[in-house]
């Protein structure tokens, strides 16, 4: 039998387990997590014949009373979003976003290809909550393994009835179809993720409508949730809002995964309290990861995504959760931790950012793609020692045609500068443009004599090189 | 003569009749085009374009977009290095170098017996484990320079476990008929799903 249940390991290639309540890790120990048996022997599915006692409107007001926040990016309540269907418009779709690609993100991979039924799972009782006819599970295509998990699970669960046709002998009827993604980052923004699976260039629409649950795919209704957030859900309807919300804060509940990565002793995956847990606990606690390497000194990190704006040391002690971060000049974003110790150069680990979103930009925003190319070139030669003192404001000029105004950025008490809070303004439709700005104004505010020294005694023309890269 | 295999066609209509719309079908047929071939020709552009009702031209559009999508040979192994931020902190740039040494091409280029591609790539969500690569979408956690011999020397054996360039998942969903709902075009559907009406009906 103990065979057949397969054997317990200590963690998973990236995830570190620790003390914290596993509400959406808890299978992460078992070998055979991915496969319907293991999933059916700890609880699987009963969530979902659960949420099929009540009515559909009740479902949905448990997920609202979760506050559960999304865990993509931008951190809107899932129940909320929901609630943005038009009346009377049908039908309405859902939309999985697997896409991950935020640098520094790796959490959704590890959901799908370790526990594909509780995120099948999740998507059932969002369709049964909103009347959602059809779901598209999409993706990232350079996830290979997570596509075949995905793909046993979803054959697996078809045939034993918990897809498709009356679902457990009920009303409900629902297709979940698996499509995957080809490579670019953009299409994780929720209209380019539509415009993409529609078969189209993974271009941004224009907004408004804001939100794709007005206009979505081919039109309609359409939900978009990502992998984590739709993961969440088995647990909040089996064990109720309540038991949710007793989990972290008021403003930020539950737990929420965290991918620490650079120069930490156990850089890894961390499923970690919402709300209350610090930066300082992640990255010295001793059971996560345990300082930083060497036992040098932290000089910086990003601490939502490669699109967030830096801290330093002097931030350490701010808990993860939005309403005090945001103030402090940056987002959670969809929780990667980038850690640079007193070794890192900092220029040069802001163009490792900086390219990769010029790299990324689709090209339908002018600001954005002149823009993003251009900030990766002037930063190129400073990196290489062959820029000028007016490229420093350069790059900053650059920054502001993206975005207009103050930028957000964290307080550097020992220069005497204040936080300036975030969100930022934008004269492109996504964040894409704004993300190749955000580590070189975060860079270049906070340790700007690093700049500095590398354009020193450089003459101060400008020297204009035409991009070849493009 | 059509582009795709007997095997392919059937399969090309299977996944086209899962979309509400067929042009949705276009990128899962670009992949199934380049398993086939291990790249996307302009003879596959051309038949994808009829299988979903457009112009080969709106197809090379969306194909061309997407960076997985090859519209010339690669090598039969595809070798992507990371080098975003976390894999740079942790020594991404060496161990390009190391492997355009070992491979005697540049980034981008394709070895003399087509055995392998080298190319840099984005994020690969494995931030944890830097530097790391992915052999045709296969992940290789925190590679060394020896590592990454003792990988090029696996996957010059016969049959090293990772399939061909092309290839992605080798698990296919398949639909049952027996219980599949099937998608309506969205302007044929215009009442709300039986369990919302079933739950208005009861209350």
């Amino acid at each position: 039998m103990s065979e057949m249940l397969g054997t317990e390991i200590a963690h998973a290639a990236g995830f570190i387990a620790n003390e914290t309540p596993r509400i959406v890790t808890a299978r992460f120990d078992y070998e055979d997590s991915f496969t319907l048996e293991r999933y059916e022997i700890t609880g699987g599915y009963q969530a979902l014949r659960k949420a099929l006692q009540q009515a559909p409107e009740d479902v949905h007001k448990e997920v609202t009373n979760a506050t559960l926040l999304g865990r993509g990016g931008a951190g809107f309540p899932a129940g909320v979003k929901w609630g943005f269907c038009p009346p009377g418009v049908w039908p309405r779709y859902l939309v999985v976003n697997g896409d991950e690609s935020e640098p520094g993100t790796y959490k959704d991979r590890l959901l799908m290809e370790l526990d594909p039924h509780q995120l099948i799972e999740g998507c059932l009782i969002a369709c049964y909550a909103v009347g959602l006819s059809q779901c598209f599970l999409y993706v990232r295509g350079e996830m290979a393994v997570a596509q075949e998990r995905i793909a046993r699970a979803l054959n697996d669960a078809y045939e034993a009835g918990y897809i498709g046709r009356n679902i457990l002998g009920s009303h409900f009827s629902v297709d979940i179809v698996l499509h995957w993604g080809a490579g670019a980052y953009v299409v994780g923004e929720e209209t380019a993720l539509i415009e993409s699976l529609e078969g189209n260039r993974g271009m941004p629409r224009l907004k408004p409508p804001y939100f794709p649950a007005s206009i979505g795919l081919y039109g309609q209704p359409t939900i978009v949730n990502n992998v984590e957030t739709l993961s969440n859900l088995p647990w909040i309807i089996d064990n109720g809002a309540d038991a949710f919300t007793n989990i972290g804060t008021e403003t930020s509940p539950g737990t929420r995964m965290v991918a620490v990565s650079g120069h930490v002793k156990r850089p890894g995956v961390y499923e970690i309290v919402n709300g209350t847990t610090t930066f300082r606990d992640l990255l010295y606690g001793q059971d996560m990861c345990g300082g930083i390497r060497d036992d040098n000194q932290l000089k910086a990190f990003v601490p939502g995504g490669g699109s967030a704006p830096w801290f330093t040391p002097d931030q350490l002690d701010l808990p993860f959760e939005a309403s005090q971060v945001g103030p402090q000049g940056s987002m959670l974003g969809s929780g990667a931790i980038m850690v640079m110790d007193e070794t890192t150069d900092i220029p040069a680990a802001a163009l490792t950012l900086t390219k990769f979103y010029a790299h990324e930009s689709c090209g339908k925003c002018v600001p954005c793609r002149e823009g993003g190319t251009w900030l990766e070139q002037i930063l190129r030669r400073v990196v290489d020692g062959r820029g000028s003192r007016r490229d420093l404001d350069l790059l900053i000029e650059v920054g502001e045609t993206i975005c207009p105004g103050d930028f957000p950025h964290a307080a550097v008490p020992s220069k005497g500068i204040e936080a300036k809070p975030f969100p930022y303004k934008m004269t492109t439709i996504c964040f894409v443009g704004p993300s190749a700005f955000a580590p070189i104004h975060s860079a270049l505010t906070l340790f700007r004599e690093e700049f500095e020294a590398k354009v020193a005694g450089n003459d101060d023309r400008v020297l204009i090189e035409v991009p070849v890269n493009v | 003569m059509s582009f795709f295999s007997d095997e392919n066609t059937r399969l090309a209509e299977e996944i086209i009749k899962r979309y509400p719309k067929a042009r949705s079908a276009m990128i899962p047929l670009l992949h199934l085009a380049q398993e086939q071939e291990g790249w996307v020709t302009e003879a596959a552009m051309a038949e994808i374009a009829e299988l979903v009702g457009t112009s080969s031209a709106e197809v090379l559009g969306t194909c061309s977009f997407y960076e997985m999508f090859k519209r010339e040979p690669v090598g039969k192994y595809l070798i992507n290095i990371c080098t975003t931020m976390s894999c740079a902190l942790m020594g991404a740039a060496d161990l390009m170098q190391h492997a355009e040494k070992a491979l005697g091409v540049k980034s981008g280029g394709t070895t003399e017996d087509g055995m392998f591609t080298l190319e840099g790539a984005e994020c690969q969500a494995a931030c944890t484990e830097a530097p790391c690569l992915q052999v045709n979408y296969r992940h290789r956690y925190r590679v060394t320079a020896d590592e990454f011999d003792a990988m090029l020397a696996e996957l010059s054996t016969p049959d090293p476990g990772v399939p061909e360039h092309g290839v992605l998942s080798q698990i296919r969903q398949h639909i049952p008929e027996k219980n599949t709902v099937g998608a309506l075009p969205p302007e044929e559907v215009n009442a709300p799903p039986v369990w919302l009406n079933t739950e208005e009906d009861q209350s």
